[in-house]
């Protein structure tokens, strides 16, 4: 008797699963049809055509969009009030992503090293939790931290600080009548709302860092402030670059928080979103979106040429 | 002169576990010396010991005289080649030899030089400005080798050097590491899980077991008279004989050794000479290994392993006499 090499196939799935296993890249194709639809006509065909209304103009007197190619849109942008925009947007984003990236680094430092077990799961709980709630409260409560009579005014004054915080909103510029209608107060919510997006990159690049690389260049003589310098800092920065692109270009882009906490100077995000509604130009409310988009793609060539992807 | 590295009475404990208990040692300047044990045996936390990766919860370290408890790895003169080599990926070859150079402010000329000279030590001239990552497994081994060596170590450390060699390349570098190291005359230790990596490489070996030191001496001392049932068993895999068969089969009552090479296997009907001990039992296995055959012989006792040479006409259940030298059977202590 001989014995059969092969079952019997069963049924009609079982003929599906032998087309597929024997031809992979069917599958592939099948698995990537409808993403690549939704990705190329809705996503990046809408944003297309945002771009498109970027090169066409408002007519001032009728308040008419003319279809007509022109590249006075943009030179728009370089006039008074809305170059302020842009440099006011650009340098809050620039602090915030600054400061994130300091105040994230020991947090992913020690959860990338030293964490283990139930401290690993505490710190994701930590980092993850404030997104879960809505980002609107989260903004609103900060509103009510920052206010004049809030809890941060007293707890200032608790430490007999107050000199302190009225010093700062003193300052010139930075400072406001309180820290919830100040660019510090704006200033401090980017940083709370966006910091998590700093860490969990910084982590992961961390956590690709075996431990015997920092024993290696201890071995080879390095103290360890050398080590952070030459061997941790620099094979981090992908991660922390990675962080800067969301901390980054999630300020450039949001117009809810300078709106709730700060002062009546607009951002991009705000420009755009009145340009776009009451001014009803829209031409212009495209231009400054594409203002963060070539900001970034800036950004990212500068990290690029400074090396920032090379261990990737 | 003070030995190159001296342990007296060291301990190092993880949580309840004695890693290394109560180890005392002395090496020598310029020995090639080597750490064997299986795993988990302590040997690498001694080697961990001498980098400074570890600090000793007993005990007394010195190197070359100083003593180097409470000294962190980057204020010795000791350099380490890792098992996995731990090259830096986002260097090039040239940089990451040049890396010690570079923390102690040497000048860029002057350690590009050095990282070229040391390059071509391992005779990897040339690959100063690749990338780590293209680089094979025993190039890799070879830039941490010169990594190590460029910075002028008084003692190099080597853990498991040549774990993920194949085995042609493992031979090739176990030469190249030893006239590396008579050349240099720089004191050389190295932990191995390898028993014949260690003999053919070190001119003395320290077994370990459980945390502990059970023999030092050179290759044919621990290979030739092991001093326990433990180091028969690991050092080339001996027969083991209880001290009752060994009293009745030429030896004295103790527990001894007997290497499978220096039995031989005649027919039932030969001559066994006076200074030759033998027993009678039937081939329970045969085993090709290319230059040799490995003879499983089972007596009315124990079975015993005979390696001889290849090409032999035996076969399984055949009747037959083990002899050897009375001189081959080794007693040993305790038996531990």
């Amino acid at each position: 008797m001989t014995a059969a090499i092969h079952e019997t196939r069963r049924g009609i799935a079982g003929t599906i699963s032998d087309v597929f296993f024997t031809r992979p890249q069917l599958l592939t194709v099948l698995l990537l049809t409808p993403p690549l639809l939704w990705i190329g006509i809705v996503y990046v065909g809408s944003l297309f055509a945002l771009l498109m209304q970027s090169f066409y103009s408002l007519d001032d007197f009728s308040g008419v969009v003319v279809h007509e190619f022109t590249l006075s849109t943009y030179a728009q942008l370089f006039e008074g009030s809305n170059v302020q925009i842009i440099l006011r947007t650009v340098t809050m984003a620039a602090l915030v992503t600054v400061a994130s990236a300091i105040i994230a680094f020991p947090i992913a430092y020690y959860a990338a090293r030293y964490a283990r077990g139930w401290t690993k799961a505490l710190f994701y709980l930590a980092v993850m939790m404030p997104l879960w709630s809505s980002y609107l409260v989260k903004v609103y409560a900060w509103k009510l931290i920052l206010a004049k009579e809030g809890v941060l005014t007293w707890f200032a004054n608790f430490l007999h600080l107050g000199w302190l915080l009225d010093g700062i909103l003193a300052l010139p510029v930075v400072g406001g009548p309180s820290l919830s209608f100040s660019y510090v107060g704006t200033f401090l919510v980017f940083v709370y709302i966006w910091l998590p997006y700093m860490i969990l990159p910084t982590q992961a690049a961390l956590e690709r860092v075996p431990a015997n690389f920092i024993e290696a260049s201890a071995d080879l003589g390095a103290e360890p402030g050398q080590t952070f310098r030459t061997v941790i800092f620099p094979l981090a920065l992908p991660g922390i670059v990675a962080g800067s692109i969301f901390t980054f270009s999630l300020t450039l882009g949001d117009y809810i928080i300078p709106q709730i906490v700060g002062n009546s100077r607009l951002m991009i995000g705000q420009a755009v979103y009145t340009l776009q509604g009451t001014a009803g130009n829209i031409p212009l409310a495209a231009a400054f979106t594409v203002v963060p988009m070539v900001i970034m793609a800036a950004y990212l060539w500068m990290a690029k040429r400074m090396g920032a992807f090379d261990v990737l | 002169m003070s030995p190159a590295v001296r342990f007296q009475n060291v301990s190092r404990r993880f949580g309840s576990v004695r890693a290394v208990d109560g180890v005392s040692l002395d090496i020598e300047p310029g020995e090639f010396f080597a750490l064997l044990g299986p795993s988990g045996s302590g040997k690498t936390t001694c080697l961990r010991l001498i980098a400074g990766f570890e600090q000793p919860d007993e005990g007394h370290i010195e190197i070359f005289g100083e003593t180097a408890e409470g000294l962190p790895p980057y204020r010795r003169n000791v350099n380490t080649v890792f098992q996995d080599y731990a090259l830096f990926p986002h260097m090039t070859v040239g940089e990451n030899v040049a890396y010690g150079l570079m923390i102690k402010g040497v000048a860029k000329s002057e350690r590009e030089a050095k990282a070229k000279d040391a390059l071509a030590m391992v005779k990897l001239g040339g690959y100063e400005t690749r990338r780590t990552a293209q680089l094979s497994g025993g190039q890799r081994q070879r830039v941490a080798l010169a990594r190590a060596l460029v910075n002028g170590p008084k003692v190099l450390l080597l853990d498991e050097p040549l774990g993920a060699l194949d085995l042609k390349l493992r031979e090739q570098m176990q030469e190249e590491l030893r006239s590396l190291q008579t050349s240099l005359g720089i004191t050389f230790v190295f932990v191995t899980h390898d028993q014949s990596e260690a003999l053919s490489m070190a001119n003395r070996v320290a077994i370990f077991n459980d945390g502990k030191i059970v023999q030092i001496g050179t290759p044919s001392d621990v290979y030739e008279r092991p001093k326990s049932r433990f180091v028969a068993d690991f050092v080339g895999s001996s027969n083991v004989l209880p001290p009752e068969f060994a009293a009745s089969h030429g030896g004295m009552a103790a527990w001894t050794s007997l290497r499978p090479e220096r039995i031989r296997i005649v027919p039932e009907t030969a001559i066994v000479p006076s200074d030759y001990g033998h027993a009678k039992g039937v081939v329970t296995a045969v085993s090709y290994q290319g230059a040799a055959t490995r003879i499983t012989v089972a007596t009315d006792k124990l079975p015993v392993v005979a390696t001889i040479p290849a090409g032999t006409s035996l076969n399984k259940d055949d009747r037959v006499v083990l002899m050897w030298p009375k001189s081959a059977m080794v007693a040993m202590g305790d038996g531990a």
